[in-house]
């Protein structure tokens, strides 16, 4: 585990998430395999990672829908075990997939969770009229959910979470199947929040995404914290980007992978049927000097390009495996199961 | 975030922190009625949402209550006349019990739906989203229950019980199905899928309904078939529907029914909430 450096926030503000040793298994699966978080009040929190890694059945333990089978987890110093009914009127949940009435409208729906949360009828019928408005939902208000976008059910369900104006949200992938534009309004929305006040824990599998909203990134794999820190540190780990050299003679393959390893210092991977060279780019000034180098030694590119880390290398680098997609999708079946059944 | 202290500032409602919160751990008695109604209320805006859902209970107490009236009526009481006394409340109880068995499935079915998790993470009384929805299904037995009666007086019954002994009557026959209805959620809770919880729920009530003196006097069946109708809780609801609409009795049948109803409710109550909670 890759650790950096410790957060200053907490000691003036506490912790609004801190768990240790979370374990969740379903029958042989050990989905959570020991998590440890701390997330600060008033901050965003993200945990990055592919499909079936634990992100969900982690933030369902955190959010009392799930009994963890190992460890512990308090919420504003809550234990989520022994006091869920007090974690429950702190936290507001928004699922992976929208957890709202279909059968009912976007008000309907708001009207009976404000109910749920102990508002008065009319109370109810106002707050649920100024989430519909803030969340652009007013004119699509009495239509039945069935005709709503991927878009507008995600934001019904943001604002159902919002009623109680909670301390704490966990949005568990937020932005997933959403179109661009749509995201970056997730986006927007969840900056607001913020703003006012709420801390933030989301799960993605998307690292532009953690990039662009959380103060701290917690990147998990099979069950396990793998890395914690900014996003910063995060990439600065990985390398920011990943220079890609195809030679135009896959013969040169070798004196490349030397040159590289003399100018930037680093290891380069030659995949020698291609005559694909890769090597981290920590310090792009560097890189016209190899290009120099290169052509003084006579050796010609067919093509050069720079690709920013994704999280497959990200992955790559902390866990010495790339994600498996066949394997996390059977997991991630399994834990929809699991958290479900 | 460095910028959070200076927007919230100006933030119209700002969250209040964790730590300034009243918060209590447990959900009170009112809260836990209020939440129930919430969640009934929830019930009935689907059913005003998907009125097809009320088929069985339209169509089956027309159909069921016509058939046998008229293949029964003849052979066993002489005429249908005469049958409508012993028929009536017989397939009354069958039909509204029979439509118990939706509340199982459709449990299940609402339970497999995203909106669940949200319940399960909001801070209100676990057992509301199973007593709302059985108390919102209490509907469907006053339909299937006010439909069985109607068709009865169409073919002519005329209780001696008169309108008190009727409303009674129907009052037990949808306070019992309640309780049953307790019974088809936990299956519902427990079950894997919608079907199996039909499947299971059938078995058991076929024999149920079947095996009492809902449509015919037990005293022509073989001994031990007579020693399981009149033990069969069916039978003792069926026989004080009969008190209650022929002379407008309550007695000890009907207590023995509201006994048998609450015994339920005391023991599948507490094991639906538990199971609900397990899966959580």
């Amino acid at each position: 585990m890759t650790t950096f450096t410790s957060h200053d926030t907490a000691a003036t503000r506490g912790w609004a998430v801190e768990a240790e040793g979370l374990v969740k298994t379903f029958g042989s699966n050990r989905a959570v395999d020991g998590v440890d978080l701390r997330v600060a009040t008033g901050t965003v929190y993200g945990v990055l990672g592919p499909n079936g890694a634990g992100k969900t059945t982690t933030i369902s333990m955190l959010a009392t829908l799930l009994r963890p089978d190992g460890g512990n987890a308090r919420i504003f110093g809550h234990d989520v075990q022994r006091e869920s009914q007090v974690v429950r009127q702190l936290i507001g949940v928004t699922g992976q997939y929208a957890s709202v009435d279909e059968t009912l409208s976007a008000s309907e729906n708001l009207y009976l969770f404000s109910r749920l949360h102990g508002l008065s009828g009319s109370a109810s019928r106002r707050k649920s009229d100024e989430l519909l408005e803030e969340f652009g939902l007013t004119d699509a208000a009495k239509r039945p959910l069935k005709n709503f976008s991927g878009g507008m059910r995600r934001r019904l369900d943001l604002a159902a979470s919002l009623i109680a104006q909670p301390p704490l949200i966990f949005l568990d992938e937020p932005t997933t199947g959403l179109d661009p534009r749509t995201r970056i309004q997730m986006w927007e929305t969840i900056r607001r929040l913020v703003s006012s006040g709420s801390t933030v824990l989301l799960t993605t599998q998307y690292l532009d995404e953690a990039d662009q909203l959380a103060d701290r990134i917690a990147v998990i794999d099979r069950g396990r914290v793998v890395a914690e820190g900014t996003a910063n540190e995060l990439k600065a780990s990985v390398g920011e980007s990943t220079l890609e050299l195809r030679l135009a003679s896959p013969g040169d393959a070798d004196d490349v992978r030397v040159a590289i390893q003399r100018v930037l210092g680093v290891a380069a991977t030659v995949s020698p049927e291609a005559g694909r060279i890769t090597a981290p780019m920590n310090k792009p000034d560097l890189v016209i000097e190899l290009l120099v180098t290169l052509r003084d030694e006579g050796i010609h590119l067919a093509e050069m390009s720079v690709q920013k880390p994704t999280l497959d290398e990200v992955f790559l680098t902390l866990t010495g495996h790339g994600v498996d997609t066949d394997d996390a999708e059977s997991e991630a079946s399994a834990e929809l199961e699991g958290s479900r059944a | 975030m460095t910028t959070t202290l200076d927007q919230r500032a100006t933030t119209a409602s700002p969250i209040t922190p964790g730590a300034d919160r009243a918060l209590k751990n447990r959900v009170s008695i009112p809260e836990t009625i209020s939440h129930t109604f919430t969640m009934a209320y929830r019930g009935l805006l689907k059913i005003k949402r998907t009125p097809e859902q009320l088929f069985d209970v339209t169509l089956q107490p027309i159909i069921f209550t016509l058939m046998f009236t008229y293949i029964f009526g003849g052979a066993i009481a002489g005429d249908v006349q005469s049958y409508l006394p012993i028929i009536i409340p017989g397939i009354l109880v069958q039909t509204v019990i029979t439509t118990s068995i939706v509340t199982g499935t459709q449990l299940r079915e609402d339970m497999d739906k995203g909106v669940f998790d949200r319940f399960r993470s909001l801070p209100i009384a676990r057992i509301a989203p199973l007593s709302g929805a059985l108390l919102a299904d209490t509907v469907r037995y006053l339909i299937a229950t006010t439909l069985t009666i109607t068709m009865g007086f169409i073919m002519g019954l005329r209780p001696d019980g008169g309108p008190a002994g009727v409303v009674g009557g129907a009052v037990l026959v949808i306070a019992c199905s309640w309780a049953i209805s307790w019974i088809f959620a936990f299956f519902g809770v427990i079950a894997r899928t919608a079907s199996s919880v039909q499947g299971i729920s059938m078995l058991v009530l076929f024999p149920l309904t079947f095996l009492s003196n809902a449509f015919v006097p037990a005293d022509t069946m073989p001994d031990w078939l007579q020693w399981f109708v009149n033990i069969n809780p069916v039978s003792h609801l069926v026989t004080a529907v009969r008190e209650l609409f022929d002379a407008g009795t309550f007695g000890g049948d009907a207590w023995l029914s509201l006994l048998g109803a609450a015994v339920i409710v005391a023991v599948f109550a507490p094991l639906t909430v538990r199971a609900y909670m397990r899966k959580a």
